[in-house]
C-alpha cells in the first residue's frame, strides 16, 4: 500500500502549495487592486481615522486632524474653512477633494517619500503618521482677496487668484461662493450627505472651484495676448508708441457686422498702442488679431498656457480654450476675448505673470513644501513651462499696461508710489445676461512681486465693470503682497 | 519496510526530548499570541498571562507525560504542531473576543482542557490500535445513527441553515464531528478485510483497470450518505470530506486508480446533480465565480462573507496590520470558518503560510506513520486521519482564499468549536498511537520460538 501512500504524499503537497500560492496571490499580488476596491471599507475606515498630516499656511493649519473620542481617532479640522475650501477641498469618509484628494499621499503618510518614516514607525510600533503639506499661500494676500471679493455683494459669484510670476507661486485662489469643508467631514455621515446634497443643489455652484474649473469669455484682458502675438509677428513696432490700427469701427471679415469701442477714444485710421491699451480699443486688436492671424493667435495662446494642462497640485484643472481653426472673421473676434477663446482666472493670472517675468510662462504651484512628521522638508523647485515672448516685448506691453492703470480704463487699481501694470475686461455673453468682469495686474512694474487676475461671473445688484469691480481687489491683494 | 529496517538492526528513536523541545517553541507561541493580543488591543500585558501560561504548559506537559509513558516511540513532531495550532487558534480568538464582545476563548480553552483528557485518555485506553478493527461494523453503525441524530425531534438543532447540531442539556455539539473518526475505523477495518476483492477483480478499460460491478456496492453506499448529507443536512462540507476520506482509502487499499476515476465521476455526477436541484450550491458557485457581484448590490450580499475575507487578507498583505490593528470582525462568522481570513488580515501571509506549513506538517507526519506502520489497518487508519485534515484545511482555508467554492466546514484547531477541537485531539491521540506501534522496535520473537524440546528436556546446570 506504500505506493498510492506516497502518491498521496504528493498529492497533498501539491494542495498545501495550491493553498499558499493562492493566498500569496491574495495578499500581496492581488492586495493592491483589493484595496483599491471602492467598496472596501476597511481601507476608507482606516484613512478616515488615521491622523493625517496638516496642510500649512506660513505655519498654521488651514486643515488638520484632531484627537476624536467617537469610533474614529481623528476629525478633520479646518480652522479658516470659507477662505480655504477651494484649496483645500474636504475629506469625508471615502471621498475628498481639493488638496486632501491630490496630496492624499503626503497627508495619509503612504507617499514614497515617507517610506523611511514608515519604517521607523513599523518598527517602533507606532501608528502610521501622515506628512504636512505647506502652502505657497500669502495669508495677507488670500485674505484681502477673499475680502475684496466678499464685499462686491453677499452673494457674488467669481474667482481671485495672485501668482508671484519668477516662480509661478500661487499666493491667493479665493473662490466664491465657498463652503464650509467641516460640514462635509464629520463623522455624522447622514449630515455630510444631506449637507453634500444641498451644495449640489445650490445654483451658485459653491464646490466648484472656480479660479481653475470655470472657463468664460475673458474679454480685453485677452487683448494683451493679441498684442503679443502682434508684437511677436514683428508686424508691428516693438514700441509702446507703435502705431496700429485704430476708429470707431471695424467691419469683421466676410461680414458686414460692425465691431465699434462703445464710446472709447480710438481715434481714426492709426493709433499708438498705448491709447488701443489705454482706451481698450475692440476694433484695434480685432483688426490686429485678423492681421497677424488664427494661427499665430493659436500659437500664442498655446504660449501661455490655452489648451493645456498644467496644474498638478489640484485636481479638475480645466483647460482655457483658443479655438482650433476659426475663419478670419472669428478670428478677429478672438483678438477682443469674445467667439470661442474661453479662459479661466488661474490663465489669465499666468498671462499677466507672464509678461510680468519677461516672458517666462512658470508652472503654477500651490504646495511649497512636503514635511514628514520628523521635518525633513521637500521643497517644490519653480519650473518653466514655455516662453511666451522676447523680453523686450514684455517690456512694452508692460509700459502700456501701466499706462491703461495710469491713464486708461483701469485707474481703480492704482497705488501710490507704486507703478501697477493692469488690463480691465468687460465679457459679453452674447444674451441678455449681464456681462462677466475681469481684471488683470501685477506690480511693481519695473520689478513685479505679484500678478492677479479677478473673475466675476455675476455680481448681483452691482453694475458689471472690470475695472470698477476687479481693480480694487487687485489693489488691495497688491498691496497686501508688498506690505 | 519496517522488516527490512529491523533486520538491518535499525531502531527508531523515542524522540521525547526533541518533542519537548518543540512544546516550549509552541508554548512560545501560545502564550506569545496571548501577550500578543493583550498588548495589541489594549495596550497593556494581560493581567493573567501567567497563569494563562501555566494552564497552556500543564496541558502540554501532561499530553507529553502521556506520551511519555504510554507511547513512547510517538512521532515526536505532532504534538507539538498541534500545541503551537491550538495556542495560536486560542490567541486569535481572544482578539476576536474583544471586538465581538464575547467570551469564546475562555470556552475555547476549556474545550481544549477536555480535548487533551481524551487525547490522554485515549492513548492510555487504547493500547494497539488493531483493538478498533473489531469495532468496524458498530462503529459504521454508530456514524450513520450520530449523522441522523441531528434531524430527530428534539435533540436536532438547527445553526445557519445547516442542520448538523444535537443540543443535549447544556451541550451543542455536532455529532458529525466524531462521525468522521468513526467512518475512518470503519472504512479501515473493511477495506482491510476486503481490499483483496476489491483490487483484483476487475477489466481493463482504456489502460485503467476498472472495478466488478458487484464490487461497486460499497462506494455507491458511501455516495449515496454523502448525497444524502449533502440533500438532508445541505452540509457541502462534510459531504465532500466523507466522499472524499472514502475514495482515498479506497484507493491506497487497492493500489487501484480507478477506483479513483469511478469515484471522481460519481463526484462529478453529484455535484451535478447537487447544483441542478438546490439554490444554496448554485448560491456557492456563484459567488465563487463572481464574488463581487454578489457582495452588496441588486443579487443580494451572498458573497459578503468571503469578499470582506478577501478584503481583510489584502488588507494585512506580508506582515499583517498586527493584533488589534484590524477590522477583522466586519467578516461573519470569523471566529470559526473564517479564522484564517483574520490571521491573514492583523498577522499577514507570513503567518498564513506558517500555518499552512503546520497543517502540511501534520498531513506528511500522518502519511508517514502510515507508510511504516506493519498492518494494514494502522496503514489505512493513518493515511484515513492525515486525509481529514488535508481535505478539511484544504476545502475550508481554500473556500476563503476563493481557490475553490466555499463550503462550510471547521479548521481544525485553530477555529472555535468545541466538537472539533474535542475530536481533531483524539485524532492526533490514534495518530500518535499508530506511529509508535509502527516505530516501536519488534519485539525479539526469536527468544521466544528458540527454545525447542530438546532444549526443554536436557538441562544443562553451569557452576
Amino acid at each position: 500500500m506504500n505506493k498510492p501512500i506516497r502518491t498521496l504524499a504528493t498529492f497533498s503537497l501539491i494542495l498545501f502549495l495550491a493553498l499558499m500560492l493562492n493566498a500569496t496571490y491574495l495578499q500581496f499580488w492581488a492586495a493592491g487592486d483589493l484595496d483599491a476596491d471602492a467598496r472596501n471599507r476597511r481601507v476608507k475606515e482606516e484613512s478616515f481615522a488615521s491622523e493625517r498630516g496638516a496642510i500649512l499656511v506660513n505655519r498654521t493649519p488651514v486643515a488638520e486632524s484632531e484627537p476624536s473620542d467617537d469610533q474614529y481617532q481623528y476629525q478633520r479640522v479646518y480652522p479658516e474653512p470659507l477662505k480655504y475650501a477651494p484649496l483645500t477641498g474636504y475629506f469625508s469618509f471615502g471621498d475628498s477633494t481639493g488638496l486632501e484628494s491630490s496630496q492624499n499621499a503626503v497627508l495619509s503618510g503612504d507617499d514614497p517619500r515617507l517610506f523611511v518614516r514608515r519604517l521607523v514607525d513599523l518598527l517602533s510600533n507606532e501608528q502610521k503618521r501622515g506628512g504636512n503639506v505647506q502652502l505657497t499661500i500669502d495669508p495677507a494676500a488670500q485674505q484681502a482677496a477673499y475680502d475684496g471679493l466678499k464685499a462686491i455683494s453677499p452673494d457674488v459669484e467669481g474667482a481671485v487668484v495672485a501668482l508671484e510670476p519668477s516662480t509661478g507661486k500661487i499666493l491667493a485662489m479665493v473662490s466664491l461662493p465657498t463652503f464650509d469643508p467641516n460640514d462635509l467631514s464629520s463623522h455624522d455621515f447622514g449630515a455630510n450627505d444631506r449637507n453634500y446634497q444641498k451644495l449640489l443643489k445650490d445654483d451658485g455652484d459653491p464646490l466648484v472651484n472656480r479660479a481653475v474649473q470655470t472657463r468664460l469669455f475673458p474679454g480685453s484682458t485677452f487683448k494683451v495676448v493679441t498684442a503679443t502675438a502682434g508684437l511677436e509677428s514683428g508686424k508691428y513696432e516693438k514700441s509702446a508708441d507703435a502705431m496700429v490700427p485704430g476708429g470707431d469701427s471695424y467691419t469683421l471679415p466676410l461680414s458686414t457686422k460692425q465691431v465699434t469701442n462703445e464710446g472709447r477714444d480710438c481715434g481714426s485710421g492709426e493709433i499708438t498702442l498705448r491709447q488701443a491699451m489705454e482706451n481698450s480699443c475692440n476694433t484695434t486688436f480685432a483688426a490686429m488679431a485678423a492681421d497677424v492671424g488664427s494661427e499665430a493667435m493659436l500659437e500664442q495662446s498655446e504660449k501661455f498656457g490655452f489648451n493645456s494642462t498644467y496644474l498638478e497640485d489640484l485636481p479638475g484643472q480645466v483647460q482655457s480654450v483658443y479655438p482650433s481653426d476659426p475663419d478670419e472673421s472669428q478670428t478677429a473676434q478672438t483678438g477682443f476675448g469674445q467667439f470661442e477663446v474661453q479662459a479661466t482666472p488661474l490663465q489669465m493670472a499666468m498671462v499677466a505673470a507672464a509678461i510680468a517675468a519677461d516672458g517666462d510662462v512658470m508652472r503654477p504651484y500651490v504646495v511649497e513644501e512636503v514635511q514628514s512628521a520628523e521635518y525633513d522638508a521637500q521643497t517644490t523647485d519653480p519650473t518653466k513651462i514655455s516662453t511666451a515672448m522676447d523680453p523686450d516685448t514684455a517690456e512694452v506691453l508692460t509700459e502700456v499696461m501701466v499706462s491703461t492703470v495710469d491713464e486708461g480704463t483701469a485707474t481703480a487699481a492704482q497705488i501710490p508710489d507704486v507703478a501697477v501694470a493692469g488690463k480691465t475686461g468687460t465679457a459679453q455673453r452674447g444674451t441678455d445676461d449681464p456681462p462677466y468682469a475681469w481684471f488683470i495686474s501685477f506690480a511693481p512694474a519695473d520689478d513685479p512681486q505679484v500678478a492677479v487676475a479677478v473673475m466675476i461671473e455675476e455680481a448681483p445688484g452691482r453694475d458689471i465693470a472690470g475695472g470698477a469691480l476687479g481693480g480694487p481687489i487687485a489693489k488691495a491683494i497688491t498691496e497686501a503682497v508688498l506690505k | 519496510m519496517a522488516e527490512s529496517s529491523s533486520l538491518l538492526g535499525f531502531v527508531h528513536r523515542r524522540r521525547r526530548g526533541a518533542e519537548l523541545f518543540l512544546l516550549v517553541l509552541a508554548l512560545a507561541v501560545g502564550l506569545g499570541g496571548y501577550v500578543a493580543v493583550g498588548i495589541g488591543v489594549e495596550g497593556t500585558v494581560p493581567a493573567d498571562y501567567v497563569g494563562y501560561g501555566l494552564w497552556l504548559a500543564g496541558l502540554m506537559v501532561a499530553a507529553h507525560v502521556a506520551v511519555r509513558l504510554v507511547a513512547p516511540y510517538a512521532d515526536p513532531v505532532l504534538l507539538p504542531v498541534v500545541a503551537a495550532l491550538n495556542g495560536l487558534g486560542l490567541a486569535v480568538i481572544q482578539r476576536l473576543d474583544f471586538d465581538l464582545d464575547t467570551a469564546l476563548a475562555r470556552r475555547q480553552l476549556g474545550w481544549m482542557t477536555i480535548g487533551v483528557v481524551l487525547f490522554v485518555v485515549t492513548l492510555v485506553a487504547i493500547r494497539d490500535h488493531r483493538v478498533l478493527s473489531r469495532f468496524t461494523y458498530t462503529s459504521g453503525l454508530a456514524a450513520i445513527v450520530l449523522l441522523i441524530t441531528p434531524q430527530l425531534p428534539i435533540i436536532g438543532n438547527e445553526v445557519n441553515g445547516a442542520r448538523i447540531w444535537v443540543q443535549v442539556g447544556p451541550i451543542n455539539f455536532q455529532p458529525g464531528e466524531i462521525a468522521k473518526v468513526l467512518l475512518v475505523i470503519t472504512f479501515a477495518g473493511y477495506l482491510q478485510l476486503h481490499r483483496d476483492a476489491l483490487a483484483l477483480a476487475g477489466r481493463r478499460v482504456l489502460f485503467v483497470d476498472l472495478p466488478r460491478g458487484r464490487d461497486l456496492g460499497p462506494i455507491l453506499g458511501m455516495w449515496a450518505v454523502s448525497l444524502g448529507i449533502l440533500v438532508v443536512q445541505r452540509d457541502l462540507g462534510s459531504s465532500l470530506l466523507f466522499f472524499g476520506l472514502f475514495l482515498v482509502m479506497l484507493y491506497v487499499s487497492t493500489e487501484r486508480p480507478g477506483w479513483l476515476v469511478v469515484g471522481g465521476g460519481l463526484f462529478v455526477v453529484g455535484a451535478f446533480l447537487g447544483y441542478q436541484a438546490f439554490g444554496h450550491v448554485q448560491t456557492r458557485f456563484n459567488t465563487w465565480l463572481h464574488p463581487f457581484d454578489y457582495y452588496d448590490g441588486d443579487l443580494g450580499a451572498n458573497s459578503y462573507q468571503l469578499v470582506e475575507g478577501m478584503f481583510g487578507m489584502a488588507w494585512g498583505g506580508l506582515i499583517g496590520r498586527g493584533f488589534g490593528q484590524g477590522d477583522p470582525t466586519r467578516i461573519p462568522e470569523v471566529e470559526s470558518d473564517f479564522i484564517m481570513a483574520a490571521i491573514g488580515e492583523e498577522l499577514g501571509l507570513t503567518a498564513v503560510l506558517a500555518v499552512l506549513v503546520l497543517y502540511g506538517l501534520i498531513v506528511e507526519r500522518a502519511l508517514r506513520a502510515a507508510l511504516i506502520s506493519r498492518d494494514d489497518f494502522g496503514k489505512l487508519m493513518a493515511v484515513g486521519l492525515g486525509t481529514i485534515f488535508a481535505l478539511q484545511v484544504f476545502v475550508v482555508i481554500g473556500g476563503v482564499t476563493r481557490l475553490i467554492p466555499l463550503t462550510g466546514l471547521t479548521t481544525s484547531f485553530l477555529s472555535y468549536g468545541g466538537s472539533s477541537l474535542v475530536m481533531s485531539w483524539v485524532i492526533v491521540a490514534l495518530l500518535l498511537r499508530i506511529s509508535d506501534q509502527a516505530r516501536r522496535p519488534l519485539p525479539d520473537l526469536a527468544q521466544v520460538e528458540e527454545p525447542d524440546a530438546d532444549e526443554e528436556s536436557t538441562q544443562v546446570i553451569k557452576l
